[in-house]
């Protein structure tokens, strides 16, 4: 296998990686509790842009950077990422699903509009760049491995307790809700606090995506922002995978990433007025899976399995 | 003491465009509130159809050599059946479900459409037709465009229309029954999937011509429509959701409320950068949503 090979896949690997990141909060929104969330990109934009000005040295161009530590920097765009969360939660989850969707549809707008226009704080449409990289002090592949051996180690961490979650009666409660909310209210849950808890995890785990992919491109602009390669495509992946199970939505992000992926490779060797024609025809045909999986295969490849209380197993399987 | 020359700026540079935003919302905004009324879903890829009626137009334009305001008939036909074969593809199927599986489906028709119309028109801005048209001058002193007077009187008239079917004719009956009594509706023996389909052609249609409306006041673009999916909601919130008149007036207001936020209100700078204007309708939304999710109509809670 040669370098440029290797580098391919080990980048391939890594945005599986963080995709993965974007589908597992998707899932504990959509999968655990079924909050419609149609503004993924704009959680992912404030995890991004927070870790990036507290973590780029100073520069004219934009608010900051503040030379801050890495951990430092993810920490705060995730935890303003969950603030975020919680406010629309608190606003939006008295009323309808639909009002949910059109809020973070509208909240997801309105930051790409402030990311354009705050050229002070963010540079505008130019972007922040410079933004550290952990491991890029290493050569060539190490320094890429090592990143790629960190976004596994958080998908692992986070695959482990988002799984421990679902399991846990909290888990059950947000099932119980999401089937039947009237039922899980009469049976004393607290329905709104629990929706709101849910969806605030899930922003902060958009937002933990978010920064990582930040440092992963060193690099952030509007354009990353743009809904239908965070929004969409997250949630192609987790309906592929199967909403509801978190292998699932791994499994998702690893096929859907690997074909956008794949036929970008191909299209690139075709002549430049197809190339820019064969982007849309690829959107085009990412709207038509979906189409295709909600009707036909909508449990996806790995459908959801609630786990089954110990009492039902029947005692002629023990051994 | 009002200036003379600073009321007609006031009214030919904020108040005129205002309204014309607002007639293009208006459209925008009934379909989506019939669709939320009779469906009972968000349907994320109205805008989409905008832009999809404003390119279909423009390619009436390039055939036939007509203007744009003549190709809105046909352009109004193409996406009504576009929207009703939407509708047979991909919602239909999920009448049963719950509704976020709609709204989900709608969400990737958006892109498709979207995508299709960057595939067969290109993402360059386009126009209708090239170079400035000399404004009217109304009065010896007001300034206005012949293309604003098309679409304040095209809007009113199928505003006037809309109210007439909705009120008069057997099937808007039938549309306003299912929208506010579902079970009851289909008890008395009106065919459902009838009224769906004519409130899709409806939607289609007059999405269409606001689509045609947007390219005709500025230029032709692949994202136009997405622009215009907050205000539409927000303004289909304001008037109610499932009240189509409500919506109408909602997407008046918010479009001049839009406008008029742009003005030097308070000292030199405008209120409201205009970089902004379209995050007001969001901010009224989001006040909506908070105090009055009804609209200000009192329409039915979604």
């Amino acid at each position: 296998m040669d370098a440029g090979t290797l580098l391919y896949l080990i980048s391939l690997a890594t945005m599986i990686g963080l995709y993965a990141i974007l589908a597992l909060g998707l899932n504990l929104q959509w999968g655990f509790a079924g909050l419609f969330n149609a503004g993924i990109a704009g959680f992912f934009a404030v995890g991004a842009y927070t870790t990036s000005i507290l973590t780029t040295p100073p520069s004219a161009d934009h608010l900051g950077g503040y030379s801050l530590p890495i951990p430092l920097g993810i920490l705060s765009g995730v935890l303003l990422s969950a603030l975020l969360g919680y406010a629309v939660a608190r606003i939006c989850l008295r009323l309808k699903s639909d009002y949910l969707a059109i809020a973070t549809i509208g909240i997801a707008e309105m930051l790409r509009m402030m990311l354009r226009n705050e050229v002070w704080m963010t540079n505008g449409s130019r972007g922040i760049a410079d933004i550290p990289r952990p491991f890029e002090g290493l050569a060539q592949p190490w320094g890429e491995l090592s990143f790629l051996a960190l976004v596994a180690a958080v998908v692992i961490l986070l695959y482990a307790a988002i799984e421990r979650a679902w399991r846990s009666p909290w888990g059950r409660t947000l099932r119980a809700i999401r089937e039947n909310d009237e039922a899980a209210e009469a049976a004393g849950k607290d329905v709104i606090a629990c929706r709101a808890q849910v969806f605030t995890l899930g922003s902060a785990v958009m937002g933990l995506a978010g920064g990582l992919m930040a440092h992963y491109f060193k690099f952030i602009g509007p354009d990353a922002t743009e809904p239908i390669l965070t929004t969409f495509i997250a949630w192609v992946m987790l309906i592929a995978g199967g909403s509801g199970n978190n292998r699932g939505a791994v499994l998702g992000a690893a096929v859907i990433w690997t074909i956008w992926s794949t036929t970008e490779l191909l299209t690139q060797r075709l002549p430049a007025d197809w190339q820019t024609r064969s982007s849309y025809i690829r959107v085009f045909l990412i709207g038509l899976l979906l189409q295709i999986v909600l009707q036909r295969f909508s449990r996806g490849l790995l459908p959801e399995r609630p786990p089954r209380p110990k009492t039902w197993e029947s005692p002629s399987k023990e051994p | 003491m009002i200036d003379r020359g600073a009321l007609l700026d006031f009214v030919g540079l904020y108040l005129i465009p205002g309204i014309v935003t607002g007639c293009i919302y208006a459209l925008g905004a009934i379909g989506v509130s019939l669709l939320f009324g009779i469906l009972r879903f968000a349907h994320f890829a109205h805008g989409d159809l905008m832009t999809f009626g404003g390119y279909l137009a423009l390619s009436v334009v390039w055939w036939l050599g007509w203007p744009a305001v003549a190709a809105i008939p046909l352009a109004a036909a193409g996406t009504a059946l576009l929207a009703v074969g939407l509708d047979r593809a991909f919602y239909r199927p999920f009448r049963r479900r719950p509704t976020i599986v709609t709204v989900i489906a709608s969400f990737g028709v958006m892109l498709m459409i979207r995508s299709a119309v960057q595939l067969v028109w290109g993402v360059e801005p386009l126009q209708y037709r090239p170079g400035i048209e000399p404004p009217l001058i109304l009065f010896d002193a007001l300034r206005i465009q012949t293309r604003h007077i098309w679409i304040v009187g095209v809007t009113a008239g199928l505003v006037l229309a809309l109210h007439l079917m909705l009120t008069q004719s057997r099937i808007g009956r039938a549309m306003r029954a299912v929208s506010d009594e579902p079970d009851l509706a289909r008890v008395t023996g009106i065919s459902t999937e009838r009224v769906i389909l004519v409130t899709w052609l409806i939607g289609g249609a007059l999405a269409a011509v606001a689509g045609v409306f947007l390219g005709m006041d500025s230029k032709l673009d692949s994202y136009m429509g997405w622009d215009q999916l907050l205000p539409v909601f927000a303004a289909a919130i304001l008037g109610g959701i499932g009240q189509p008149m409500g919506a109408a007036a909602g997407g008046l207001v918010l479009g001049v409320v839009q406008e008029l936020s742009t003005y030097n209100w308070i000292g030199e700078d405008p209120l409201v950068s205009p970089d902004y204007k379209l995050g007001l309708a969001f901010a009224i939304m989001v006040a909506l949503l908070i105090w009055r999710p009804t609209g200000l109509l009192r329409g039915r809670q979604l």
